[in-house]
């Protein structure tokens, strides 16, 4: 449906390449599509408006530089501006020494408080800290019940009772004061902001509980209407911070950036799945990346970095030899998916605007790549060390240890054959020059887009080749090797 | 009928009707169809989650047929005509199997409201004489069995059910022989949450759908999407992936009592096709209108 900001703005753009400045005049195309693309990203209409005053403000009188796309350095702004309106985000949860922490969830009906103060009370118990829950929601029939289930799943008290809200959380802390828990969770039940009668019993609860901090439950998806709801529960319970839910889905989360312009509230946790797992601390340069569709470079580049860091010096420096002569091998690229799996991989695979094009889109990546190692498994010592080796019967055979089609085997092959030619590359590079090649593939969203230069693809010959000569064709690769 | 759905819509739209109120002060006033009015309509129109492509659509059509005229009348029934005419849906209420038990199965992403929808719409076919039975197909979130249960309790109709964690085509099929068996007029069938970007998820749908299908020739003969009225525009690319997987019939639009007017509706059913069927107004059992497109824009419309 949208194919992200870059394309837009660089058909706005052509024609300003080494040109002079930019002007009020000659940026209007441009903005015009940063306009669209926030819009269509859910970002509040006020703030778009306002956003793009800032942005024009900042690009009106700049130099266009003669070797950089003009339509990059409008990105560079817009995304410093939507990372600095973002930002900055404390991703603390408060502690007291003399008495528990209470930390109060509200909401929209089906923005998914109860889910997340699970996740919250897991963040909390992988800190060494002991929460309480509570189940503050009498309204949604089974909620209760929901939150057992979940805090049983995660070792996690829950305390309940039916009497009414307000007792449920008062009644809640002094069970935690008792059982030694430091921090209380209260899920309270979805409402809308503009139900009177229930945006008081939220207040009653905050008056009487003090809970030191109150956090909204946003639905990444939501609409225009994220201003809204959020002003009004800004005004009634003085929010400390925003959660935004639901954000493994393919929303651009534009909430994010109306949220925290229109009330100053910054959004500190995302969730992503429904899986009680972690929360994962929310970063604005990761969000502006996904904002303006252009995949996660911040949270990609990180992630490297930490695995490498787990990599020991002397693997890394053998590997870098396999690299640079070129022979990286199926065996090596199993060896990687487990590293990348210990990594949570399944956050660094869809993360990485390359990366993904290797799974099918909207598959699972867990069991995209479990699929993949099964390939990989299902070949022989010889195929792994040259997957050159592997023609139509051998493929067949693989496909067939694997449970997958043959067509499935001779796509992933291809697929590794380009992330080889890549490896080699990048292996030459400085990692600085690493870092500009990826997000240089971020942008253009796949593994191999037309233009980048050095690496080469495989060519189009315009007609089917034989056995004969594909034969040819891999002699020679291995001789260019 | 109309008016009660319209005082229902209005009732719920008129809490926070500042937005569409914006639309109809348009119109009041003496000024000429220009590039400023044409900017504040559009604005209008984004302001209520309508979209860029709808938008611009209809301001052109806007801008084409009146351009440089008096602001009057005849463009505020232009722009609602054109609304109308991007809701119009040829095929009126549930289409019902010509003997045997009718199925209606719906999906939708997680939170935007199915199972409530489901209480609501079985609470409404029941009082209609209708024979209901409900699957509570959504064995994956906790407590989503117990949640319908209690529905069921209250509405007085059957449910079938197993603990959560099994297979929800298993429920399903169950569910189609039971309906068989005793006679039932409509079978409901509640499946859990998914994204519609998790294919395994969309995958377990499409074998629900399946299974169905084979229990019942020509079932389900709805399918509904369930669809937050508060969503933005990810609400299009929910109504293709889930359009795809299991053929949807129609929308449920739930929670526009809330302040959200539903505008991504308009974008669905010119990108997707896909029609409105009912909306939720409100919490209570009673809460679920048939969608009508004219009452719903003349709400939209109606001043504060």
């Amino acid at each position: 449906m949208f194919e992200g900001i870059t394309r837009g703005l660089s058909d706005a753009f052509k024609k300003l390449r080494g040109r002079g400045r930019l002007t009020a005049e000659n940026i209007k195309e441009g903005l015009r599509e940063v306009r669209r693309a926030l819009l269509e990203a859910d970002v509040n209409l006020t703030v778009v408006t306002e956003f793009i005053a800032r942005v024009e403000a900042k690009s009106v009188g700049q130099d266009v530089l003669e070797r950089v796309d003009p339509s990059e350095q409008i990105i560079k702004i817009v995304y410093e501006e939507l990372v600095g309106l973002m930002g900055p985000v404390d991703h603390k949860i408060p502690q007291r020494g003399d008495r528990p922490a209470v930390l109060m969830l509200c909401g929209l009906q089906g923005s998914g408080k109860t889910t997340t103060a699970a996740k919250l009370a897991l963040t909390l118990k992988s800190q060494g800290r002991k929460p309480l829950l509570a189940a503050a929601d009498l309204q949604r029939p089974g909620a209760v019940e929901q939150l057992q289930t979940l805090g049983q799943q995660i070792g996690v008290p829950v305390y309940s009772e039916k009497t009414s809200p307000v007792d449920v959380c008062k009644n809640a802390v002094a069970q935690a004061k008792k059982t030694l828990c430091d921090t209380v969770i209260l899920d309270t039940a979805g409402r809308l902001q503009i139900d009177e009668e229930l945006m008081s019993e939220l207040k009653s609860i905050d008056k009487l509980v003090k809970p030191d901090e109150v956090y909204l439950v946003v639905d990444a998806m939501i609409g225009q209407e994220a201003v809204n709801v959020s002003k009004t529960f800004n005004d009634a319970l003085e929010l400390n911070a925003v959660i935004l839910t639901k954000l493994d889905g393919d929303a651009r989360g534009g909430a994010a950036l109306s949220i925290k312009h229109v009330t100053g509230v910054p959004i500190k946790f995302v969730g992503m799945g429904e899986k009680v797992d972690k929360l994962e601390e929310f970063h604005p340069e990761r969000m502006a990346g996904r904002i303006l569709g252009q995949g996660d470079m911040m949270g990609v580049v990180e992630k490297i970095a930490a695995i490498q860091k787990e990599m020991s010096e002397e693997d890394l420096k053998k590997q870098q030899e396999k690299l640079s002569k070129g022979n990286f091998t199926l065996n090596d690229f199993r060896k990687q998916f487990e590293m990348i799996a210990k990594m949570g991989m399944k956050d660094l695979i869809s993360r990485m605007p390359g990366m993904s094009e290797m799974i099918p889109p909207g598959e699972d990546p867990e069991q995209a790549l479990k699929r993949v190692q099964g390939m990989i498994d299902s070949m022989s010592k010889k195929e792994k060390a040259d997957p050159d080796l592997i023609d139509q019967s051998r493929r067949r055979r693989i496909a067939a240890g694997a449970g997958v089609e043959p067509q499935e085997v001779k796509q992933f092959l291809t697929q590794f054959d380009q992330v080889r030619a890549l490896m080699k590359q990048m292996s030459e590079m400085s990692i600085f020059q690493k870092m500009k090649m990826m997000s240089g593939l971020g942008k253009a969203g796949a593994f191999m887009p037309g233009g980048m230069a050095g690496i080469k693809t495989k060519g189009d010959t315009g007609h089917r080749k034989s056995a004969k000569e594909r034969a040819e064709d891999r002699k020679k690769k291995k001789r260019g090797r | 009928m109309l008016g009660r759905f319209f005082s229902k819509i209005k009732k719920g739209l008129s809490k926070t009707r500042n937005v569409f109120t914006g639309v109809a002060n348009l119109f009041t006033g003496n000024h000429r169809v220009d590039k400023e009015f044409l900017a504040k309509l559009e604005d209008q129109l984004l302001l209520a989650d309508v979209g860029t492509t709808a938008a611009t659509s209809i301001v052109e059509g806007v801008r084409k047929a009146f351009i440089d005229k008096e602001v009057g009348k005849d463009v505020m029934e232009f722009v609602q005509q054109k609304l109308r005419e991007l809701l119009a849906d040829p095929s009126e209420g549930i289409r019902y199997a010509a003997s045997g038990p009718t199925v209606i199965m719906i999906a939708g992403v997680n939170g935007s409201g199915k199972t409530t929808s489901i209480a609501k719409l079985a609470n409404r076919l029941q009082s209609e004489g209708k024979k209901v039975v409900v699957a509570a197909c959504d064995t994956f979130r906790a407590a989503a069995v117990e949640q319908l249960t209690v529905w069921a309790g209250r509405i007085g109709c059957e449910i079938v059910k197993q603990q959560q964690g099994s297979d929800p085509a298993a429920v399903a099929h169950d569910a189609c022989e039971k309906a068989k068996a005793k006679g039932f007029d409509v079978l409901i069938v509640d499946t859990a949450g998914r994204l519609h970007t998790q294919t395994h998820l969309m995958r377990e749908l499409e074998k629900i759908h399946r299974i169905v299908q084979k229990q019942i020739p020509g079932a389900p003969h709805e399918v509904f999407l369930v669809l937050d009225a508060t969503t933005g525009q990810n609400a299009v690319a929910q109504a293709e992936q889930f359009g795809k997987a299991v053929n949807c019939t129609g929308i449920m639009l739930s929670k526009l009592d809330g302040s959200a007017k539903g505008g991504a509706i308009f974008a669905i059913k010119q990108k997707v096709g896909l029609p409105v069927k009912f909306v939720g107004v409100g919490e209570q059992m009673e809460d679920l209108e048939p969608f009508d497109p004219d009452g719903f824009v003349a709400a939209l419309f109606e001043k504060g």
